[in-house]
């Protein structure tokens, strides 16, 4: 049986990183800010959750934004338009709630770009004055700059080693923005500790603070668990009744416990990805 | 084979299923029973006293003649045999491997007396694999026009498809996973159910006329209302699972080495990790401690692979005894033969590790008290007596919940407080008009061959509303 997801459009757009348009009708119609798909890149290849980061209805293409740090991400960025991905199964997750918030910071760090772009579209849509805080390590290393700029009310950019933008992390502006005030509601997405760190400080400014979280997950359907989070007193499927949750009662140091579970198996895999 | 007097038929001791040795078998993933030949089918058949009142088919939930089969095998009409099978029941070479025949048509036959009911999942098997060897193209039906959408591949929605395309209507599946089959594929093992037998299953459905789609989640990615309206189907059958497993809710829950065994089976049988160059990793299990908690078929699939992986010991911890364990009799036995370990009248109330990867699970001694509302008797903690058993992975077996995602997606689709979906019992229609449902999203956990009977009659209640239906 001839099946698969015909890539349209395959291009690196930063250090290791690659953005895939793919066909995908069924979830170009119906995929809201913050939701995600499960892609196979190859028949027997493993399922891996990817963001969609923008749609476009009319030709049923689905925007991937792909960082390559797996066996099966490698593979991905390694395809070119023309070639098909295995398997596309989505929308998934609960879209993020958008509401008219006020001041609304959007932190987002690496690809985490990637989930923040649809959101700040959304917010800012939603008549919020939106301030885009998007970091990574190094220039090469930023995305969607361009674009988040053009959603964004003010963008402030920085990089670990100072190479664009402001020399610092995330936390460093968003601390900022917080002592000058104003700000009515937080989104967060990217690296585990970057997002814990935005949630203490938000915690103790008491601005309600979302995190888009991206634990490990095999079927994205509420089926097999493997995506558990504990949020408050609460075990919480991400895949289900997230990715969003409260960033104030999430437990992130479970989630990053939980996220090295396959670390041995995957550099095992990746070693013998580099042997060819 | 000469005519047997009934006496010398009642002498005759049941016929054994050959399996593979238990030693070599817990080391691989192939089939452990291996099938009767034609030569033990027909033995076995004949023993049938072919009694008037056939209390076997009485005992089938799906009605399957197995008078009429097993007389056709006891006079080595096989080809006989496979068309009243084929025509009874949609999935035979899965129903004759899974089925809990022991509670339904063997328990119900006479000689069960004697402790030696006919075989009759045995020779359902080798019926229907008789027919996939020797399959010849089903007869097309004129089609009637109509389109029905079934949604989710296990064996409710793989019945109803099959019942629907032989009235001669459009039937396509639509599947979230990437295989088609279900629970079929991504929870019952290799080793009870080869996954060549399921996809000889679906081929021949594929062969009635039936399509498939792959990687669509119904709800989300279309709604019902966006089948009906705007992709042309006349009505819809859901059989979307119990997909939602259940934690114990205890402490330690989250840590690393606890799985669903949902997830676990889903990495192994869906995503192959067993075989060494797979992409979906499983823990690791070589000589290490592994526990299953829970007394059901999916606790015995379980522990059979948690063993195959290598885990040792894998004890079953199971909070009654051995006369209250829901998991059909063979795979009980099975699991013995091939050296997992059982623990009775303990459940878990802890789960303890160190660095966020488990380590032991603190179980409470129980015991038998008042039946429950189910009959069943209650266990009861005996006060003060709990013990830490060391295990590096627990596997959850303790059932799953209805999958929400179809409900939440569809407005008017009414529900209980358990999040089944609510039907006609007799029908399987819903709260919407020509949207029909059955199997575990309707009927809470159930059996495989539960959910193919209320796949049939949704398929019948389904062909006579579209047969009423002016449009």
């Amino acid at each position: 049986m001839e099946h698969g997801f015909p890539i349209r459009d395959l291009t690196p757009i930063a250090d290791g990183v690659v953005r895939c348009v793919v066909e995908a009708p069924r979830v170009a119609r119906h995929a809201l800010p913050g939701q995600f798909v499960i892609v196979r890149v190859d028949v027997g290849g493993e399922r891996i959750p990817l963001t969609v980061s923008d749609l476009d209805e009319p030709s049923g293409t689905i925007t991937l934004v792909v960082q390559a740090i797996g066996a099966s991400t490698q593979r991905l960025a390694a395809k070119r338009p023309g070639e098909t991905l295995a398997d596309v199964l989505g929308p998934l997750g609960a879209a993020t709630e958008i509401e008219p918030y006020g001041r609304v910071v959007v932190v987002a760090g690496g690809v985490g770009a990637a989930i923040a772009l649809p959101v700040a579209r959304a917010l800012a849509g939603a008549g919020n004055e939106v301030v885009g805080v998007v970091g990574a390590r190094t220039r090469d290393a930023l995305v969607l700059i361009d674009e988040m700029g053009s959603v964004c009310d003010q963008l402030l950019v920085c990089t670990d080693d100072g190479s664009a933008g402001r020399h610092g992390l995330v936390t460093d502006a968003l601390s900022d923005l917080l002592d000058e005030g104003g700000v009515d509601h937080v989104f967060t997405v990217g690296p585990i500790p970057m997002m814990s760190a935005v949630a203490e400080l938000t915690r103790s400014a008491a601005i309600p603070t979302v995190a888009s979280l991206n634990p490990i997950m095999v079927d994205g359907t509420g089926m097999c668990g493997g995506c558990r989070v504990r949020v408050g007193e609460e075990t919480k499927f991400a895949c289900v009744d997230g990715p969003d949750f409260d960033a104030h009662l999430v437990d992130f140091e479970l989630l990053a416990t939980r996220n090295r579970a396959y670390r041995v198996f995957e550099q095992c895999r990746m070693a013998e990805l580099a042997d060819g | 084979m000469a005519e047997l007097s009934k006496r010398e038929r009642m002498a005759m001791s049941r016929t054994q299923m050959p399996t593979r040795d238990p030693a070599g078998r817990a080391a691989t993933f192939d089939e452990v029973n291996l099938g009767f030949n034609t030569g033990l089918a027909v033995l076995e058949a004949s023993r049938c006293l072919n009694c008037k009142r056939a209390t076997c088919v009485e005992g089938c939930p799906v009605g399957v003649r197995i008078d009429a089969f097993v007389a056709h095998v006891a006079a080595g009409d096989i080809s006989a045999a496979a068309a009243v099978v084929r025509d009874d029941n949609a999935l035979p070479g899965v129903c004759g491997r899974v089925c809990p025949q022991e509670a339904q048509c063997e328990g119900a036959c006479v000689l069960g007396n004697r402790g030696r009911p006919i075989a009759i999942g045995h020779l359902e098997r080798f019926v229907a694999d008789w027919a996939l060897d020797h399959d010849e193209a089903p007869e097309a039906t004129p089609p009637t026009g109509k389109r029905v959408a079934v949604v989710g591949s296990g064996p409710a929605g793989l019945a109803c498809a099959g019942d629907l395309a032989r009235a001669g209507h459009e039937v396509t599946v639509f599947e979230a996973l990437h295989e088609i089959g279900g629970v079929l594929v991504y929870g019952i093992p290799q080793f009870r159910l080869p996954k060549d037998i399921v996809a000889a299953e679906v081929e021949r459905l594929g062969s009635l006329g039936v399509s498939f789609e792959t990687d669509v989640l119904v709800g989300p990615a279309v709604s019902l209302e966006e089948l009906r309206d705007e992709e042309g189907y006349d009505a819809v059958f859901v059989g979307t699972g119990a997909g939602l497993p259940r934690f114990p809710g205890i402490p330690g829950e989250d840590l690393i080495g606890v799985y669903s065994a949902n997830e676990f089976l889903t990495r192994v049988n869906l995503m192959k990790a067993f075989d060494p160059g797979a992409e979906t990793p499983v823990y690791d299990l070589a000589g290490r401690p592994v526990v299953v908690l829970g007394g059901g078929n999916t606790a015995m699939d379980a522990a059979r692979t948690a063993l195959r992986l290598g885990g040792d010991p894998v004890t079953v911890l199971y909070r009654r005894t051995d006369a209250e364990m829901p998991a059909r009799a063979e795979e009980v036995a099975h699991a013995r033969e091939e050296g997992v370990d059982f623990r009775f009248l303990v459940s878990p109330i802890e789960f303890r590790g160190d660095d966020g990867w488990l380590g032991s699970v603190v179980v409470q001694a129980m015991e038998l008290g008042e039946p429950d509302e189910w009959g069943r008797a209650r266990p009861m903690p005996i006060d003060g007596m709990t013990e830490d058993v060391a295990c590096d992975v627990a596997i959850v077996a303790i059932g799953n919940q209805p999958n929400p995602i179809l409900a939440k997606a569809t407005p008017g689709l009414e529900t209980t407080a358990r999040g089944t979906v609510v039907v006609d019992p007799e029908t399987g229609a819903t709260s919407i008009p020509g949207v029909f449902a059955g199997g575990d999203i309707a009927s809470g956990g159930a059996t495989v061959i539960l959910a193919l009977a209320a796949g049939r009659a949704a398929a019948a209640a389904i062909d006579a509303w579209l047969g009423a239906d002016p449009s």
